[in-house]
């Protein structure tokens, strides 16, 4: 199976669909002739032959270009509309949570809106706090919209393919700090993961690490640092889709391992993981051995100063330090 | 209930209002405007055609008026904006549009569902939030569809329909076809960074959309000179190259008829957007939560500008010619009277939704893992 980066793998799911489907195209800024402003879309004008219409660069104008895509999703088009990041994305906020995710209900099922919103959230490398933000929560909060933060590459490229051809709105949340990141991605064309199912990335008996998006790879990393440290041996369950969310794979892990630790790369309050945890304590309370702990970015906006910003991002030893917590374990 | 036979309110037709249109030098392409001030002809329309013209615009006014008092008796309800004083704008704008052209439009929209031949019926139903509504009582009178007619809303935040016009405009050059788009808004959305983000993607592109200002001085109680830092509206376009843009009179229904007839012929043809100011004026409130005047306009004014009324004026050119009599005209208001009544007692004799509607049309893909399955405690109402 051949190891290639989340970047390659969103780059393959785009040329992989709009080969498939002549209604699917991509617009945003620098989509075109720059290659993508993060060049996930590296080659796709030159490989649709110069087409503007399949791969449309467009004016630094998020609400228009967002409309134009809900537009031609309920024209019956299939548009990627790209956002930079999403951090951008709040200037569309209106088209995404007013126009898209409502059009097929206040149609009266007449409307169904296909348009995929993507690009990256959540910090990278000291870009301040206008720049490393997880639109996460307030997107999941919306009945109209689903919503897919992949972590691996297999799962980049599926769910964008899945989100492609899903009738409905889909948001994919990347990760810039993701992009580099390698993965094996099996070489077929009809590679799709499909939304709405979470996935237990590293199998445990001692405690569930219930995460998403970037938090996955440090959920990985801390449950190795408390199987060595305490023998504990941790399950990690990666949501995958945050709207709609997989409580099912969730509550039966929870099951087996009566511990649970809810993390995620944003701010706690009315947070994924507050939604989690409430799931957690309707379908299995009984279960619970300790009170869930929940790990999140610290409540502050994303400071400059490289120390400040990565006290601020939660990284593995916070998740290590919940896990303890949940287990009983005294501090180390 | 019956409504009252009276004629429509507003007094013996007069001479246009002196808001007839002043191109300027800066608009955009600087086209002759062929509907100059004071346009009062009936162009070479059949008769027929002119008696269906008035009778569609008879039907706006009394829809609007059947509306008002089924408001009042709490049949309907939420925000409810009346077409009542714009009629010529719809008739002008909307009938001769191709099946294969698409509308899109803003919340005050109940006159363009008609004309665009929606049922009396399916719209009176949507505002009772009935089942048979055209938007099965999902959207109420704010948001009107109608997919086999390509009427796509029925918009309720200001300025967010400009660009999903342009994206269905998008569709249409992407897919190479030659229908075309008209939207319809009002003067307030002249101020929002929609217009300058939607006109410049649809300029650049070319996309065939034809932009309709129904510039009825007010957006909501503001009067648009309060907050417009251009005297004419129409200026705003001139910073588009390749856009159409005229003003017209929005209450002459044959001056509106033909600008967005040459608007729609520009936009099928050369595959570029245009902007019509259409100067109108709005009898009622802004909502049905307000009354016709309030504090921000004179009544003076409102009533000055009834001795225009678009639907009076029309018929006495009607009248003058021999096309239509004022006998004729009293017939047909019967007749749309009928009409409207008869949707009112279908709105009211129509169903109420089904409790499982409340999750019906969320998602048209599947939604796993139930989608109801945080919603407790609603057995309480059921």
């Amino acid at each position: 199976m051949p190891s290639i980066t989340y970047r390659e793998a969103l780059n393959q799911a785009h040329v992989e669909e709009m080969e498939r489907d002549d209604s699917v195209f991509l617009m945003g800024e620098e989509v075109g002739v720059y290659d993508g402003a993060y060049k996930v879309s590296k080659g796709l004008l030159d490989h649709f032959d110069d087409s503007q219409w399949r791969v449309r660069d467009t004016p630094i104008a998020e609400y228009g270009f967002s409309g134009i895509g809900v537009g031609a999703a309920m024209a019956g088009l299939r548009p990627i509309v790209e956002f930079m990041t999403w951090n951008f994305s709040f200037l569309a906020f209106d088209q995404v949570v007013n126009s898209a995710a409502k059009m097929y209900q206040m149609s009266g099922g007449q409307y169904n809106v296909p348009v995929v919103f993507r690009a990256p959230g959540g910090a990278a490398l000291q870009l301040g706090s206008q720049h490393s933000q997880c639109p996460d929560p307030w997107y999941s909060n919306v009945p109209g919209l689903k919503v897919v933060a992949p972590a691996t590459p297999r799962d980049a490229k599926g769910l964008l393919k899945s989100a492609v051809r899903d009738d409905d709105p889909v948001l994919v949340i990347e990760g810039e700090l993701l992009y580099n990141t390698k993965g094996e991605v099996p070489d077929e064309d009809d590679l799709l993961v499909p939304i709405g199912e979470a996935e237990v990335k590293r199998e445990g008996s001692d405690a569930t690490v219930i995460c998403h998006s970037k938090m996955v790879l440090q959920a990985l990393e801390a449950a190795e640092g408390v199987l060595e440290e305490h023998g504990v041996d941790v399950e990690v369950v990666d949501l995958r889709t945050l709207r709609p969310l997989d409580v099912d794979t969730v509550i039966e892990s929870v099951k087996k391992t009566n511990r649970a630790v809810v993390v995620e790369e944003g701010w706690p309050s009315a947070g994924i993981g507050a939604q989690v945890v409430d799931d957690i304590q309707r379908e299995a309370f009984d279960w619970l051995d300790a009170p869930v702990a929940r790990v999140s970015g610290l409540d502050v906006p994303m400071p400059y100063a490289r120390n400040l910003e990565k006290l601020a991002f939660p990284s593995a030893p916070y998740i290590e330090n919940a896990i303890e917590k949940v287990c009983y374990i005294e501090d180390r | 209930m019956r409504m009252s036979r009276s004629a429509p309110a507003g007094g013996k037709p007069t001479p246009p209002r002196a808001v007839t249109p002043q191109p300027t030098e800066t608009m955009a392409t600087k086209e002759e405007t062929p509907h100059a001030a004071g346009h009062r002809d009936l162009l070479d329309l059949p008769e027929e055609e002119h008696r269906d013209l008035l009778r569609q615009m008879m039907l706006y006014r009394r829809f609007e008026e059947k509306t008002a008092e089924s408001y009042q008796m709490g049949k309907i309800g939420g925000f409810c904006h009346l077409y009542i004083g714009q009629e010529a704008v719809a008739a002008g704008g909307i009938p001769q549009l191709e099946e294969r052209d698409h509308i899109v439009s803003a919340y005050r929209e109940h006159a363009h569902a008609l004309a665009r031949g929606m049922s009396p019926e399916t719209v009176m139903a949507e505002l009772y939030g009935r089942v048979d509504g055209c938007s099965k009582g999902k959207g109420g009178s704010m948001h009107l569809f109608d997919r086999e007619r390509n009427f796509m809303g029925g918009h309720a935040i200001v300025g967010a329909h400009l660009p999903i016009a342009a994206g269905v405009g998008y569709r249409i050059r992407y897919r190479e076809e030659d229908s075309v788009v008209l939207c319809l808004f009002g003067d307030s959305v002249m101020n929002i960074g929609s217009l300058n983000e939607s006109w410049n993607m649809a300029a650049k592109w070319g996309l065939p959309v034809v932009y309709i200002c129904e510039n009825n001085s007010y957006g909501m109680g503001t009067e648009i000179d309060r907050v417009a830092a251009v005297d004419e509206l129409v200026d705003r376009a001139c910073g588009y190259d390749g856009m159409h843009a005229t003003a017209v009179d929005g209450m002459d229904v044959m001056a509106m008829r033909e600008a967005t007839d040459e608007a729609v012929r520009i936009a099928r043809e050369e595959k570029r957007p245009s902007f019509i100011e259409a100067r109108c004026y709005r009898y009622m409130g802004h909502s049905m939560a307000d009354p016709a005047h309030g504090t921000y306009r004179p009544k003076d004014e409102v009533d000055e500008e009834r001795e225009n009324d678009p639907i009076l004026s029309y018929l006495e050119r009607l009248d003058d010619a021999g096309i239509v009599s004022q006998d004729e005209y009293d017939e047909m208001d019967e007749e749309v009277i009928d009409e409207v009544e008869a949707a009112a007692e279908f709105a009211d004799e129509s169903p109420k939704p089904d409790p499982e509607a409340v999750y019906e049309d969320i998602y048209s893909d599947a939604f796993p893992h139930g989608i109801d399955r945080r919603d407790g405690f609603r057995d309480a109402l059921e």
